[in-house]
């Protein structure tokens, strides 16, 4: 085989190398769908998060607008304090948004989900959303269910 | 009594002999890196004698090992209603580990064996020792190149390995057991980071990439210069190899996940 195809083939290769990448990335991982921080900030507290994870969706009216990017325990408050990044284009929700920790199905991954309310002045970029509702832990439900019997 | 303890000396000399030889081999190979970048005909060559020439395997493999995992994994998942969840389990199995591992595996014996038995091969005919003779570094001319390819290829083969399983993964999921596409790519997309499972994969195999062609090389440049020298080299080639592989693969998951 002489050095030219063979330096062809080479360079098919190296390309399928990259167009593999390339799915890998964009296709498979969610690099390109949400990528990191581009967004704005918004902070909220809550009680009990239940099992919310870094990188779980943000959703108003089931639309996803952002992710949780960070999750820390403040031992002042004894309350998690939840970092929220929302896409830019999302900007102008009102400062009575109510932020609520929901299960997506019975058994499926929590979310977070902003209820907006009636409010004129809006959130700005790294406010704190003080409207929050903590995540429903089945077995403190349970345990409610018991009680009031 | 005493004897024993001589030959269990003696093997254990022998083992550390070889280590050391093969340390100091690795050292000569990198440092004779710079040489061997200002040829680069030869790494692309050398690239197409392991790179390209292993992709049909790769890709084939690829390919069932994507479509066996959709239906092992749908059978199990449909059981708890969750095979929706097909796509995060064959994405997240190739990405982080069958795709690196496959990919060592099925490379240490396709291309580490030949890489095994021609520089072997190369030292019976007495072709290195002529390189000698000319004052031409064996190191840059033959096996530094060898290195850098490997290095570039085992990721990049990898790489299509994952992709391709996903894929194949896809034809069997979607097409014939009829979980939904969406959710095959969402759950996916949603399960699988870039730096925590892509990148951790890809660092993988460039260490699988290392390990076996150092241990190629290595065994092709130590045997013993006979037919039969050559032939027990190239068995431990695919031998060691695929075992260092199978070894670093647990130390790297314990590390990384």
């Amino acid at each position: 085989m002489n050095s030219r195809s063979v330096e062809i083939l080479v360079g098919v290769f190296m390309a399928l190398f990259l167009l593999a990448m390339a799915i890998l990335v964009l296709k498979v991982s969610n690099l390109a769908s949400f990528s990191g921080n581009t967004g704005y900030s918004l902070y909220a507290s809550f009680e009990n998060i239940g099992g919310l994870k870094a990188r779980a969706p943000v959703t108003a009216s089931g639309v996803k607008v952002g992710q949780v990017s960070r999750i820390e325990y403040d031992p002042q408050t004894f309350q998690a304090n939840v970092t929220l990044t929302i896409k830019d284009e999302f900007r102008e929700f009102p400062e009575d948004t109510t932020a609520s920790i929901y299960t997506a199905g019975l058994l499926g991954e929590q979310y977070i989900g902003l209820e907006p309310g009636a409010e004129e002045i809006f959130l700005e970029p790294e406010d704190e959303i003080s409207l929050t509702q903590s995540a429903l832990v089945l077995e403190r439900l349970i345990g409610q269910v018991l009680l009031n019997r | 009594m005493t004897n024993w303890f001589q030959r269990f000396g003696a093997a254990w000399i022998t083992v550390f002999e070889r280590l050391g030889r093969a340390h100091l081999f690795m050292l000569q190979m990198l440092l004779a890196l710079p040489g061997t970048f200002r040829r680069f005909g030869l790494i692309v060559k050398q690239l197409f004698a392991t790179g390209v020439m292993t992709l049909a395997i790769i890709l084939v493999a690829g390919l069932f090992v994507g479509m066996v995992l959709a239906l092992q994994g749908y059978n199990t998942l449909v059981g708890f209603g969750a095979e929706e969840s097909l796509g995060a389990l064959v994405a997240l199995t190739l990405v982080r580990e069958l795709g690196p591992v496959v990919t060592g595996l099925l490379f240490a014996g396709r291309a580490g064996s030949a890489m095994t038995a021609e520089i072997g091969l190369m030292k019976a005919t007495e072709q290195l020792s002529g390189l000698e003779m000319m004052a031409v570094d064996p190191f840059q001319r033959v096996f530094s190149p060898r290195m850098i390819a490997g290095f570039i290829a085992l990721p990049a083969l990898a790489a299509m390995f994952s992709a391709v399983g996903v894929l194949g993964g896809h034809l069997v999921g979607v097409e014939l057991l009829g979980v939904d596409a969406g959710a095959y790519w969402s759950q996916m997309q949603s399960a699988v980071g870039f730096e925590h499972d892509v990148l951790n994969g890809l660092i993988k195999s460039v260490v699988f990439g290392f390990v076996v062609c150092w241990i190629a090389i290595f065994e092709g440049a130590d045997c013993i210069p006979t037919s039969e020298g050559v032939s027990s080299a190239t068995t431990r080639t695919v031998v060691y190899s695929s075992l260092a592989v199978l070894g670093l693969d647990f130390l790297l998951t314990a590390l990384m996940f």
